[in-house]
């Protein structure tokens, strides 16, 4: 990638239970050009029919990311810094194989530009040594950019988490989950 | 150099020498026995039994891929189906709305998809006058006894008769002008959005963004010096005019199996993908146990567990089920129930 100013010590922290559904992330990410200027956020009800709890999801940048793997048109590709891109416009068939494969369900399939989009955590801002439109707005801090030393002042009863247990699966990733302290993975199944 | 004979696919090799030793065959049959070959074109020949080359090793390297030789065996086999005639009608359909006319672009902007599609169209048109001229398919003969009629021949066969001063002779003779002028029109279009939005500046890369389309400038430009020269400069310049027309043509040849232009072969596949949806539907809906709501058809998730079996990901649970059972709703609000769950076992639910 050309700009090389991408902070490195930066690193992204998500906990859902700080999400107060205020949508003010939803409106920030479609402020971001890498996105087409389309939001790419997922915010919503966990389960309304039971509680208002709202969740909150952006692209973890898996270490080894199963949406690029099962692409057939090598559209999707990871850079040296970790990100994982949106799919490469040229070569994206709109086969819908990475949103159907991602196991924290981020790509989406857009039907008239038949084009897999996705969160490439606003890369014109954070390769030029900015944070992420998201992490900026959020009132409540469920989205947060920053250094590890700044996020454990902040929450000295948390610990970044990046491994998450899929049923036989791990996948670790670039993005973390603010998790109780002593918790070492998310066992999600 | 050893190591690129080591990591040679073999099977690719095989499949990309059997490509090029076709179109020489081609070539011979076409051109019958080189009788009609214009000599003058042998370098661009080269360059192009290189690039069929090139693209078919590509080709095949690519479909050796899980997912996208999935997608292969998948399209042919619901394509080749008792349902064949809707969806080889589906398929010309798409091919004219998504391949020549690129309409899925459109809904990504109006000025870029005009860019796209002068840009395309003048490629498209540049390979089908360039490639049969280059190869002796196409070759032109004065009419017997005249010396104003012209014979379109095809494989050595007459294919057409045009008088020369009419507008047909005019439209023809110049079709690669006409080309150069779509392609830098669109290049151009295609490049103010490269120097303009945010985002493409801060993802493009020179060799993957840019190199194809000041290529294609410099192909386009160096095409209309060859006319400007022998229609105003009565061909003084035609040496020079015509190397450096050769050399960015045979640069763009050459570079066609490496770089973005490769994607002109890959986007076929769409017209697969459109296939496999439609009869995937018809098979039969997934349900997400979250949502109890359908999300994609059956075949596809039983095709992606399979595939990222293959891949090396298992996404088996301890009940029977399997992770990519869930839709993207269903699959964030697992990790969001299992964050609750584990934030609640904790005692706290921040800090």
């Amino acid at each position: 990638m050309p700009n090389t100013k991408y902070n490195q010590q930066m690193e992204f922290f998500i906990d859902m239970q700080r999400c107060i559904g205020c949508h003010a992330c939803e409106m920030a990410c479609a402020e971001c050009e890498t996105n087409g200027q389309e939001s790419m956020i997922h915010i919503h009800y966990v389960d309304r029919a039971v509680s208002v709890q709202t969740t909150v999801q952006v692209c973890m940048h898996c270490e080894d990311p199963v949406c690029a793997n099962v692409c057939p048109a090598d559209a999707i590709t990871k850079d040296d810094f970790g990100v994982v891109h949106t799919a490469n416009t040229s070569r994206c068939i709109g086969c819908s194989n990475c949103v159907l494969a991602c196991p924290f369900g981020v790509p989406i399939k857009s039907e008239p530009q038949e084009l897999m989009m996705k969160c490439n955590m606003c890369y014109d801002r954070t390769s030029a040594g900015k944070k992420p439109m998201c992490a900026t707005v959020c009132p409540s801090q469920a989205l947060y950019y920053g250094t590890r030393e700044e996020i454990s002042k902040m929450r000295p009863d948390s610990v970044p988490v990046n491994t998450f247990q899929f049923g036989e699966q791990e996948v670790k990733t670039k993005v973390n989950i603010m998790m109780p302290k002593g918790s070492t993975h998310l066992k999600v199944h | 150099m050893l190591k690129l004979f080591q990591t040679l696919n073999t099977q690719a090799l095989i499949k990309a020498t059997i490509a090029a030793i076709a179109v020489v065959i081609l070539v011979l049959a076409g051109s019958r026995n080189l009788q009609n070959f214009d000599a003058a074109l042998i370098a661009y020949l080269l360059g192009t039994v290189f690039a069929v080359f090139g693209i078919a090793y590509r080709y095949s390297v690519w479909l050796q891929r899980p997912p996208t030789r999935l997608y292969w065996r998948r399209s042919w086999q619901f394509l080749l189906s008792k349902d064949f005639p809707s969806y080889a009608w589906r398929s010309l359909v798409l091919f004219f709305k998504n391949i020549l006319f690129q309409r899925f672009i459109y809904p990504r902007g109006k000025t870029r998809w005009i860019g796209h599609f002068l840009l395309a169209t003048g490629c498209l048109i540049a390979f089908a006058v360039t490639i049969p001229l280059t190869f002796g398919w196409v070759h032109f003969t004065l009419e017997q006894g005249s010396f104003s009629t012209y014979n379109a021949n095809f494989f050595g066969f007459k294919a057409g008769t045009f008088e020369l001063g009419s507008p047909i002779a005019f439209l023809t003779f110049h079709a690669l002008v006409w080309c150069s002028v779509l392609v830098t029109i669109g290049a151009v279009m295609m490049m103010k959005r490269r120097l303009t939005n945010g985002g493409l500046i801060a993802t493009q890369t020179f060799e993957g963004d840019w190199l194809p389309l000041i290529l294609l400038i410099a192909i386009s430009i160096t095409g209309l010096g060859i006319s400007y020269d022998y229609t105003f400069l009565q061909g003084r310049t035609h040496q020079f005019m015509s190397v450096t027309h050769a050399v960015t043509v045979i640069l763009f040849l050459v570079w066609i199996p490496f770089g973005k232009f490769f994607h002109i072969f890959q986007r076929l596949a769409q017209l697969g993908a459109n296939i496999y949806k439609v009869e995937g539907e018809r098979r039969g809906m997934a349900v997400c146990p979250h949502t109890l709501e359908p999300f994609a058809s059956h075949t596809h998730v039983e095709d992606l567990k399979n595939i990222s079996r293959d891949l090396g990901f298992d996404f088996r649970l301890e009940n029977g089920k399997n992770h990519l059972d869930f839709s993207p709703e269903g699959k964030r609000s697992a990790l969001a129930k299992a964050h609750f769950e584990a934030r609640k076992n904790s005692g706290k639910f921040f800090g």
